[in-house]
């Protein structure tokens, strides 16, 4: 045994390093299925709280709709528990590559490579298809998948000032010599809830020959008139040369991911990507759920349109109840307190009026720009959302930030 | 050329990394242990200075200590121009 006291001691040191920081994150367990309504305990081993959950990712609240259960049980039935196989020896079954095709239909791209996660999907990508001849320039806001997965690969790296496209088409012209240029961003950013300058990033893209990889984790099912994404919303379906997406969200939100895009590109990941060719793919049963929800999504547009306009009310009563808010027009609606310790203090408040909100801060955002994440979902009713402006706006009377710029929020409660 | 050197990094770097409302940098503000400069980003100060002053700086020399501050940046370059 090689793990001594020293070691256990350096290691407790780290804990409570992290811990004075005031960064500790700690589980907070659900006794319910995902959705709307949620029964809580925390801290562990408290009584189980109602609450109305405000910070999942069920965008199109298909999470525990009864058509996705049941299409999982029929599933796990007809094609097993697991494939105790990595895809290219005995893993792969027929519906695996269905649900690629489907989602290749549904993005409006040449082909799809299942990944276990989106995570595994941004972690393979890039080495699969660059080189040390090649530069990655990414946004400087994507997610922390994108950055692990371009640091996985031999290609120069180069980043953006956030959707600035005078920067781009800068470093574009800087990096001609380059042997592929491939440009990197996510649709919806997923702490501020802006949307990516698909049009112009393709124009640009055109423009100086580079390739453009676009994550639409925060929009796959619900961003664009039908729910196709980021690319939809911006006109320029069929343009992207890669798609990485997740199943872990809007689209079930269960596990699992995706590389849709360019044929050869995805042939690529399928000879070379690692955590494609050395890990085990998507459950039997996850596969069929997600199937089922790519029949929901492409049949109506009904929980995207009502997610829409959940998100218009809610950022509405925000705007009208004085908090300062990240613009824009997805169901991600942060509100910003900058102040970490504020954040914390406001979400465990928010947790006592029965509203589950979490507070987010550095390292996840920049230094200085704390805030409560609030996402909408199709799951939300009317009287969900009334309930959380209520307590949020008897939350910020209680810390008086109710009409007050970011100055004097910062002013009273610091950076 | 010495301040000229450093103002001229320190344009580049305002111009390249900074947003409207951060604080104004000095020479000898910590770039990247400091936050302000990502590990991707090092690759255009270097492009740019190799550029700019047609010099060439082996990956082994561009290190995250080297590039850390207006004034160590300003001491490498003058290595490899006068080199």
């Amino acid at each position: 045994m090689a793990f001594s006291a020293k070691v256990r001691e350096s290691y407790q040191a780290q804990i409570k390093g992290i811990q004075d920081a005031g960064l500790f994150k700690q589980e907070r367990f659900i006794h319910s299925p995902q959705a709307a309504d949620i029964e809580v305990e925390f801290p562990a081993g408290s009584p189980l709280k109602k609450v109305i959950n405000m910070c999942a990712n069920n965008y199109l609240g298909l999470s525990s709709h009864p058509e996705v259960v049941k299409a999982a049980h029929e599933g796990l039935e007809a094609r097993g528990y697991g494939m105790s196989s990595v895809r290219f020896i005995c893993g792969t079954q027929d519906i695996h590559r269905e649900l690629e095709k489907r989602l290749t239909e549904f993005l409006g791209t040449e082909d799809t490579l299942l990944f276990p996660s989106c995570m595994d999907a941004n972690a393979g990508v890039f080495e699969a298809i660059l080189t040390k001849d090649d530069v990655i320039i990414s946004d400087r806001l994507v997610h922390a998948s994108l950055i692990d997965g371009i640091r996985l690969c031999s290609a120069m790296q180069d980043s953006i000032k956030h959707s600035d496209m005078a920067h781009l088409e800068e470093k574009l012209q800087l990096h001609k010599d380059r042997r592929f240029r491939l440009v990197v961003t996510d649709g919806v950013f997923s702490m501020d809830g802006d949307t990516a300058k698909l049009d112009e990033m393709v124009a640009l893209c055109e423009k100086y020959d580079a390739m453009l990889l676009v994550d639409e984790s925060h929009s796959s099912g619900f961003i664009g008139k039908t729910g196709r994404g980021t690319h939809e919303k911006c006109g320029v379906v069929g343009q992207i040369d890669i798609i990485t997406t997740t199943f872990g969200k809007a689209l079930g939100g269960a596990s699992g991911g995706c590389v849709s895009g360019r044929r050869e590109l995805v042939e690529m990941c399928r000879q070379r990507a690692r955590p494609y060719l050395f890990s085990n793919t998507i459950a039997p049963v996850v596969v069929a759920g997600v199937l089922k929800v790519m029949d929901i999504v492409s049949k109506s547009t009904e929980r995207r349109d009502k997610l829409e306009r959940n998100a218009a009310y809610w950022r509405k009563g925000l705007t009208e109840a004085g908090f300062v808010l990240r613009e824009g027009d997805t169901p991600i609606v942060p509100v910003m307190l900058f102040n970490a310790k504020l954040a914390q203090d406001v979400s465990r408040t928010l947790y006592e009026e029965g509203i589950y909100a979490i507070g987010f801060f550095f390292p996840v955002v920049p230094q200085g720009q704390a805030r409560i994440r609030t996402q909408i979902s199709a799951g939300h009713e009317i009287h969900h959302l009334d309930k959380a402006l209520d307590a949020f706006r008897k939350v910020g009377k209680k810390f008086d930030i109710l009409g007050k710029t970011k100055q004097e929020i910062i002013a009273k409660y610091g950076m | 050329m010495a301040d000229e050197l450093k103002d001229i990094i320190l344009a580049y770097v305002t111009k390249e990394y900074l947003e409207d409302d951060s604080e104004p940098l000095t020479y000898e503000t910590p770039l990247i242990s400091g936050g302000i400069v990502d590990s991707f980003s090092m690759v255009s100060l270097k492009r740019f200075l190799e550029n700019k002053y047609n010099i060439s700086i082996p990956d082994d020399k561009a290190t995250p200590e080297a590039f850390d501050s207006v004034n160590k940046i300003a001491v490498l370059v003058r290595e490899f121009v006068k080199a």
